[in-house]
């Protein structure tokens, strides 16, 4: 069978000075603008650019794709999926090594491209047509079809600008849906819209497959990978560390990172340049008797600390963790200064090392894997950190209430609860 | 024959590699994409005068009421020699080349910062950005045209002018050829060096005045002394602008060797523009 896609020592390198950069605040952006000329001047000074000014974000990769295979590729933030799916669908070019693919890639990373507020529903299935490549009596054939499955009809002569943004995702899923490419590229749109319309791309995306077509699938969710996905590759700092039925691929995926079980250290060059001034140094669990472990019992209470180093006083600075399950779904997400006697006591902080730690009271969350996330941000002005699944862990619930059964409890939660029984 | 067919359904296989160096213009490309021209050049006509109160009477008001200003101004008051015509219909005639020139110019050298988010999401060929702005101009330019044919018919009915039609019209479609190309070859400077220096955005403004100034928009060439006047002819809107009141005007400011030159100049802007926005092309959806 010859090969759909074929990635030969794929490898893209970026300039750290050119990458995009995010959160500018106000002071920023004027401090930058006056010293703007001197760094214009310093850079025709020394215009090679050294090694250490860029980054490797794709290296070495090869793999091959066969038709109509489903392919999931899952990795961290920041671990090349979007370079190798940017790189696929043409946008960018490799720095090194080729990629060859046999036929129309179609990409879900393009919902809404082009899409023109002012311009209504009819004229822009047209516009998004012609630029994701559809010939003009190719959409004029599938309109009705488009328009069906968009659900949005009696709306189809409105400016878009008046959808409601459930609306507009349909209307731009919809095309992209009906470009039937021979290759299809979904990201993680789909954790944008209802559960309803979610659950009906997942359902196109099943038809495509079945129709012979190849589709790669890129998700934090693991357990659409596992439902939707055969076999996966899984990315670590731009490299290709694994390719495994799925079900393997996404243990090894979500046990990496943790060589010391129950903790992650965040090493200078995992730590990105735009985090400055805050540095990530450490997330451990620890039990009640505080040894750092990765599995932990539900009738006992746990900590979670997260280690820092700020290089600069900051003010409104919130370090956040997560924790989710292993398929997606949050179970809480909390900041070291919610309290508010908390918040006007540490909404400043001095340069230093420092530890935000908190306990998650016994009996409370149910069996199972779960993630732990971080985050540092000050609301709505910069996220500086962000890694939604720093570590996972176990939790066992030996002891627990009701385990003289052994099924299944369905639920995130297992509560101890006060119950009452009396005669009536 | 039947097999030679067959073949022919292969899906067709795309190699992405790393280019190097100076990319051939990839024409095939283009016209694979001609259909996504139309629908942009298509979609700015659309958006320009949308949820505006006049319309698409702004491409006719637009150089009207600059004539308007410009006729009290130069004509009335600084009393500009205009080659025996009235200042009127001598400043329309310019404006309208400059207003085609200088709008294409303006839209197309922001037509990839403007539209980041397709560039930065999907593959298609870039130039189609500049080019259906620029091409987006021609409409307008159409409408302000008819508007000057009334004018036209104004003067040669209260007997102010003896207008006629005569075959040097027929050389304006090569003028505005000249002026879409000129703005073309400029624009796609602009626009890629946009996407690395959002300068440019500033500086756009300022250049079109400029070269407005620059440009016997307002003024008659004449006013250029003579040992000027080559160095002057470097500016193909000079050119251009000379041509239009040649050609529908009559005056004395045919072809001669200075067109040689303006001609030369947009040539070499337009080749140089393509080289250069190609060369950089790969790099847009990294650096916007």
């Amino acid at each position: 069978m010859i090969p759909v896609i074929r990635a030969e020592n794929l490898g893209k390198r970026y300039h750290i000075g050119l990458a995009p950069q995010k959160y500018q605040t106000l002071s920023e952006n004027i401090t930058n603008a006056l010293s703007a000329p001197l760094r214009a001047i310093r850079r025709v000074q020394t215009p090679k650019m050294d090694a250490s000014d860029t980054i490797w974000a794709l290296s070495g990769v090869n793999f091959e794709v066969n038709q109509g295979q489903v392919l999931g590729i899952i990795g961290r933030n920041g671990a090349g999926k979007s370079t190798l799916l940017k790189i696929l669908s043409r946008i960018t070019e490799p720095t090194t090594g080729s990629l060859t693919i046999r036929g129309r890639v179609g990409s879900l990373l393009e919902v809404g491209t082009g899409f023109h507020p002012e311009l209504t529903g009819r004229e822009n299935i047209f516009l998004n047509g012609a630029i994701l490549s559809m010939k003009r009596a190719e959409i004029e054939s599938k309109f009705d079809e488009i328009v069906a499955f968009s659900e949005v009809e009696q709306f189809i002569d409105t400016p878009v600008k008046r959808y409601s943004s459930g609306m507009y995702l349909r209307l731009a899923f919809a095309v992209a849906a009906h470009l039937e490419p021979e290759i299809l590229v979904v990201d993680e749109v789909l954790a944008v819209g209802d559960a309803e319309f979610q659950k009906k791309c997942l359902g196109k995306m099943g038809d495509v497959a079945q129709q012979g077509r190849t589709v790669l699938f890129v998700s934090h969710n693991m357990s659409a990978i596992l439902r939707l996905t055969q076999e996966s590759l899984v990315l670590e700092k731009g490299q290709l560390v694994l390719r495994a039925p799925s079900s393997e691929a996404v243990d090894f995926y979500l046990s990496a990172g943790n060589t010391d079980a129950g903790e992650r250290v965040w090493d200078a060059d995992e730590v990105p340049a735009d985090a400055t001034p805050f540095r990530p140094m450490a997330l451990r669990l620890r039990d009640r008797t505080g040894n750092v472990v990765d599995t932990i019992r539900s009738i006992e209470p746990f900590t979670i600390e997260v280690e820092y180093r700020l290089s600069a006083p900051l003010t409104g600075l919130r370090i956040g963790i997560y924790i989710s399950t292993s398929r997606g779904e949050y179970v809480l997400t909390s900041f070291d200064i919610d309290d508010e006697l908390f918040y006007e006591k540490h909404v400043s902080r001095d340069a230093g090392h420092y530890l935000s730690r908190c306990t998650i009271p016994a009996d409370f969350l149910n069996g199972g894997r779960y993630l732990v996330g971080v985050n540092a941000s000050s609301y709505h002005v910069r996220r500086y950190f962000m890694d939604e699944q720093a570590l996972s862990f176990n939790v066992n619930t030996a002891g627990a209430p009701g385990m003289q059964w052994s099924e299944a409890r369905p639920g995130l939660v297992r509560p101890r609860l006060e119950w009452k029984i009396e005669p009536k | 024959m039947e097999k030679e067919a067959i073949l022919k359904v292969e899906p067709n296989t795309v190699v992405i590699r790393p280019t190097k160096g100076w990319m051939a213009i990839n024409l095939r490309d283009l016209w694979h994409y001609r259909e996504l021209i139309y629908f942009m050049t298509w979609r700015d006509l659309k958006v320009r005068y949308k949820q505006t109160l006049l319309g698409v009477s702004w491409a006719v008001l637009n150089p009207f009421l600059n004539m308007v200003v410009f006729s009290i101004f130069f004509g009335g008051l600084a009393k500009m020699p205009s080659d025996g015509i009235p200042y009127p219909i001598f400043s329309y005639v310019g404006l309208l080349p400059w207003g085609l020139f200088a709008n294409a110019l303006l839209n197309a050298s922001r037509s990839l910062y403007s539209n980041q988010n397709m560039v930065s999401k999907v593959y298609f060929p870039r130039l189609v950005l500049p080019l259906s702005s620029v091409l987006g101009g021609i409409v307008d330019f159409g409408i302000a045209f008819l508007v000057l044919i009334g004018i036209v018919l104004y003067y040669n009915l209260t007997g102010i002018t003896h207008l006629m039609l005569t075959w040097q019209m027929l050389t304006l479609p090569l003028y505005l050829l000249m002026a879409l190309g000129t703005a073309l070859g400029v624009a796609l400077w602009l626009s890629a060096l946009y996407v690395q220096y959002h300068d440019v955005g500033y500086i756009l403004p300022f250049l079109s005045g400029f070269w407005q100034i620059l440009s016997p928009v307002v003024y008659s060439t004449t006013l250029i002394p003579a040992k000027w006047q080559v160095l002057y002819a470097l500016n193909p809107m000079a050119g251009v602008v000379n041509g239009f009141r040649w050609a529908i005007l009559g005056t004395p400011t045919g072809p001669g060797p200075d067109l040689i030159i303006s001609t030369a100049v947009a040539i070499t802007l337009l080749i140089s523009g393509l080289i250069y926005f190609r060369r950089m092309e790969k790099t847009f959806a990294d650096t916007i």
